[in-house]
Formats: C-alpha cells, sequence, structure tokens
C-alpha cells in the first residue's frame, strides 16, 4: 500500500546564520492511500508548515519524507495541492486549468480535454468548462481547483484549508463533495482545517498539533465520513451525541495540548 | 439593466431622462466645451486680435489639412509623413519588446539578471532622451538606426520594469501549484510566469508608447527627410502656422487612437486583470 510518511520531521526557519524557534519538533505522520487524515490546531501550531514539508515545498531541517520508503526530492505530481486561495490561472478557462497538469505531461489537447471535462463533472461542475475564472463563485473556484488536483492522477491529495474562505451553506455541500471525490479516487488525503467539525465529519484520523514548538498530541481515529458515504445523512451524524462529544474532546485538546498528552 | 444601476447614493431614484442626461453629461460638457474654444478661437484670429501668423483661423487649419493629404508639404503627402512617423515609432516597438520582455524575466527570475540589468535600466530610466540624442547622433549618424535607437532606449525601460513587476506578482502558491503538478522551470516561466504577466505587459507597452512618440517628433526635428516631426519643424520655420497646428493636431489624434487600441486589446485579451 502507498505510503506517504513524515519520519520525526522537524522544522525551523533558516535565515543565513539564524535559526528561528522550531516550528515543527519531531513529527511522526503516516498517510496511507485511502486514509483521510485530517490536521488541526491553532494558528501557528505549524499546521501549514506540516502540509508544505509533506508536498515538498519546504525541506525538513530534521527527518525525512518518504512515499513508499524513499525519500522525496521537492514537489512532485504524485503528491497534488489544493490552496486556500484557489491558486487557479485567471488567463484561461475552468476546463483548461484543469487540464494544466496533463498539459505540463504533453497530452494532446483533446485528450486532455475529455479528461477535464469528465473531472469538472465529477465535482458538479459539468459544461461550465468555457467560463472564465473570475465569473466564478469562491466554492465554483475551490471545486476546479480540486478537479485539477485529481487530473494529475495523484496518489495524495494535499489540502491546505481549501474550504476556508467560504461561507457556512457551501462549506457543507463542499465538504461531502471532498469525501466523495476522495473516495472515488482513492487517494490518500490531508487536510488543513481550523474546523473542528469539518475534521470529525471528513477525518479517518484526526491529528491535533499543539504550538511552540509544532508537535503531535492527539491522533484518533472517526468514521463519520464513512457512515456519511455508507448512505446516512450528513445533518444527523453531525447532530450525533458521539459526534457533540468528540468536537468537546478535541476542542479542549486544541486549547490545552498539555492535558491532551497526560490523557 | 444599466438604468438601476447608480452612483449616486440612492435616496431618491433618478428618473429615466434626468437619468440618462447624467450618463452623457461629460460628453456633453466636453463637446461643448470644444465648440466654445473652436468658437473663441475662430473669432479672435479673424477678428484680429490675434495675428493670423500667430493663429491663423480654424478654417484655414482645415484648409491646411486638406492641402497637407491631397499636395504635401516639403515633398511629401500627409500619409507619407505619418507613415513614415509610424514605421519609426512601430518598428522601435517591436525591437522594445524583443529586448524589455526578456530582460523584465531575467531580473524577477534571476539574481544575476538583477544585478547586471537593474542598474542599466535604472540608469537609462529617468534620462530624458533629449539627453542622449545629441550622443547617439555622434555614434550612429543622422539615418533611421539613429532615430529608431533614440526612441527604443525611451521605450525599453518601461516594457522592462512593467515585465519585471507582472512576473513578480504571481502568487506564491500559483508557483507552488505548478511545480506540485511537476513543472519544469521552463515550463513555469511560459505556462504560468508569462501569462501572469501579461496585463502589466501590456500597461509598460501603453505607458512605453507615450515616451516612444515623444521622443520620436524630438528626433525627427533635429534630422529628417519624412516624418510628422520634420513636417512641423519645417513649417514654423517658414511660419506656416497652420500646417503647424494641423500637425499637432494630427500627432494628437494618433496618441489618441493608440491608446483606445491598447484599451480595447486589454479589455479583449486580458479581461481578467480588471476583475481580480
Amino acid at each position: 500500500m502507498t505510503e506517504l510518511r513524515l519520519n520525526a520531521v522537524s522544522f525551523a526557519y533558516e535565515k543565513g546564520r539564524t535559526i528561528s524557534a522550531p516550528i515543527l519538533e519531531r513529527v511522526t505522520l503516516g498517510i496511507a492511500r485511502g486514509e483521510f487524515v485530517v490536521v488541526l490546531g491553532q494558528s501557528g501550531s505549524g499546521k501549514t508548515s506540516l502540509l508544505n514539508v509533506a508536498a515538498g515545498f519546504l525541506a525538513p531541517t530534521e527527518g525525512r519524507v518518504t512515499v513508499d520508503g524513499k525519500q522525496i526530492a521537492g514537489p512532485s505530481a504524485d503528491r497534488a495541492v489544493v490552496f486556500q486561495d484557489d491558486a487557479l490561472f485567471a488567463w484561461s478557462n475552468a476546463r483548461d486549468n484543469v487540464a494544466f497538469p496533463l498539459r505540463l505531461r504533453g497530452l494532446a489537447r483533446s485528450e486532455r480535454n475529455a479528461t477535464a471535462d469528465a473531472l469538472l463533472a465529477d465535482v458538479g461542475l459539468s459544461g461550465q468548462g468555457d467560463r472564465a475564472i473570475w465569473e466564478l463563485s469562491g466554492g465554483m473556484r475551490q471545486r476546479v481547483g480540486i478537479a485539477r488536483a485529481l487530473a494529475a492522477r495523484p496518489d495524495f491529495l494535499l489540502m491546505d484549508e481549501p474550504l476556508g474562505a467560504l461561507d457556512a451553506m457551501t462549506r457543507d455541500q463542499m465538504q461531502e463533495l471532498l469525501l466523495t471525490v476522495w473516495r472515488r479516487s482513492n487517494t490518500g488525503a490531508l487536510l488543513i482545517t481550523h474546523s473542528v467539525e469539518e475534521a470529525l465529519f471528513l477525518a479517518t484520523r484526526i491529528v491535533v498539533l499543539a504550538a511552540h514548538p509544532g508537535r503531535i498530541v492527539l491522533s484518533r481515529n472517526f468514521d463519520f465520513g464513512q457512515r456519511f458515504l455508507d448512505g446516512e445523512a450528513a445533518r444527523s451524524l453531525k447532530s450525533e451525541p458521539g459526534f457533540v462529544a468528540a468536537r468537546e474532546e478535541l476542542i479542549a485538546a486544541i486549547h490545552e495540548p498539555e492535558r491532551a498528552v497526560a490523557a | 439593466m444599466t438604468a438601476h444601476i447608480d452612483i449616486a447614493p440612492p435616496a431618491r431614484r433618478a428618473g429615466g431622462l434626468a437619468h440618462s442626461l447624467r450618463r452623457i453629461a461629460p460628453l456633453l460638457t466636453g463637446s461643448a466645451l470644444a465648440v466654445f474654444v473652436i468658437g473663441i478661437w475662430q473669432i479672435a484670429s479673424t477678428s484680429g486680435w490675434v495675428s493670423p501668423v500667430f493663429l491663423p483661423p480654424p478654417s484655414s487649419v482645415v484648409v491646411a489639412f486638406g492641402r497637407l493629404v491631397q499636395v504635401g508639404y516639403v515633398d511629401s503627402t500627409l500619409i507619407q509623413h505619418v507613415g513614415a512617423s509610424l514605421g519609426r515609432v512601430f518598428s522601435a516597438l517591436a525591437f522594445s519588446v524583443l529586448i524589455g520582455v526578456p530582460a523584465g524575466l531575467l531580473i524577477a527570475t534571476s539574481p544575476i539578471g538583477r544585478g547586471v540589468l537593474d542598474p542599466i535600466i535604472e540608469f537609462l530610466r529617468p534620462l530624458p532622451p533629449l539627453a542622449y540624442l545629441p550622443l547617439v547622433i555622434i555614434w550612429f549618424g543622422i539615418g533611421e538606426t539613429a532615430k529608431v535607437l533614440v526612441i527604443v532606449l525611451s521605450m525599453v525601460p518601461a516594457i522592462t520594469i512593467s515585465t519585471a513587476a507582472g512576473v513578480r506578482s504571481a502568487s506564491k502558491n500559483q508557483v507552488n501549484a505548478a511545480r506540485a503538478f511537476g513543472a519544469s522551470p521552463l515550463q513555469l516561466l511560459w505556462h504560468v510566469l508569462l501569462p501572469g504577466a501579461l496585463p502589466s505587459i501590456l500597461t509598460g507597452v501603453r505607458i512605453a508608447l507615450g515616451a516612444g512618440w515623444t521622443t520620436l517628433v524630438a528626433a525627427e526635428l533635429v534630422a529628417a527627410g519624412r516624418g510628422l516631426g520634420y513636417m512641423i519643424q519645417s513649417a514654423a520655420q517658414f511660419l506656416v502656422t497652420d500646417v503647424v497646428i494641423a500637425g499637432i493636431l494630427v500627432i494628437s489624434a494618433i496618441a489618441f487612437a493608440f491608446e483606445a487600441l491598447l484599451r480595447f486589446v486589454e479589455h479583449r485579451y486580458v479581461p481578467w486583470s480588471r476583475n481580480q
């Protein structure tokens, strides 16, 4: 089974000879294909750095990042990234944005357009390929961003608060979409979020990071997303006593990480 | 649709007539001003307030314009003068884009490129073209090369600086996204940085054309056998003021047409730059 693994990864910014206070300290985390790992933590706990290290945008100061045991050498198409500010290309339409990874690989236009249109349909944007990016709403842009990430046929989908800028209604819809897309693509997902509810709904495993330095204080498995995919209603899952109890527990762990470690 | 969009505070809904009046108000006042100025001009020069040598009446400028088109002045018709001038500006623009865009890319993407090119551009940028025109003439003579070169020198800084700014404006995440999809540095440049810089490059071209046009007339004043600047200069020497004024109006009309054309190109080809 394909696995993306962070082995005792530490990270600090180096500026000339000075090194900043550690952002991440000895973080060990594995994401296998078919898993949905969500990272929670307060601002400044190193969530985004963790994702950037996993993507290969940042090199760890200590420790190793491996895919199936092989150390990564920077960003690569097997680890696609979705950003909070969609990072789409305003100069091309939705279809060409989705087809961008395929264009880099030199696929013929007809071939990449067919794939892009199918992916747009998968994220609920069928027939919208010709629309300009600046004509789309925030939720639609994020859908295009997700479709573009999937076009690379990645093993892993790394998402940095992809739903952070969306309104509550759109956010709920997009969570359901994320689950469906993740299941269909059979990728290993790593998602960063501030929202505990979102984490509980999506994750097969939740990891809580504490700040200064960023380290894992809690790691636990959940199956609410699985149950949604098996046909249960999202609203009733989110109001279930088990969901509410887990939410309070996680909020406590985020705000008082020392107690979580002790527990 | 547009009838309900109103810039003024919506305290009181404007009536249909009042509203359409407000919309065409700038056009109306502009035309009224033009008519007023031309009227004063006509009266001033026909009533003897000003000597026609200094200010010929609008009517004789129109006649001069007709003569310029049909007969010409200093051995060339107006079309030939305009053609010579446009040829210089556009060949200079072509060279400037060929030099300025790669230079801007280098400045924005390579520390060495920046170290080498930035001082050159910053040296050139604040210099008035008329200051280095004599030097260029000493080096290259009074032929076409010198004229086009002077215009190129006045255009390159604007295009280089705006290209560099445009390339730098690509978001870090756009660059990271492309890298994560496996883009090589060259692919990154071609598919992400360059298209992202396009609106800025077009702005640079607009500024450069303004500068180039100014420089052109100056270059033609010094030595040329044809061209609008030369035509005006020759007419001025013999106090043919109506030709001078007609020439100035032609230059103004061409500059305005350039500006309108570039605005259209921006509107048509980089619509996203207004909507981000």
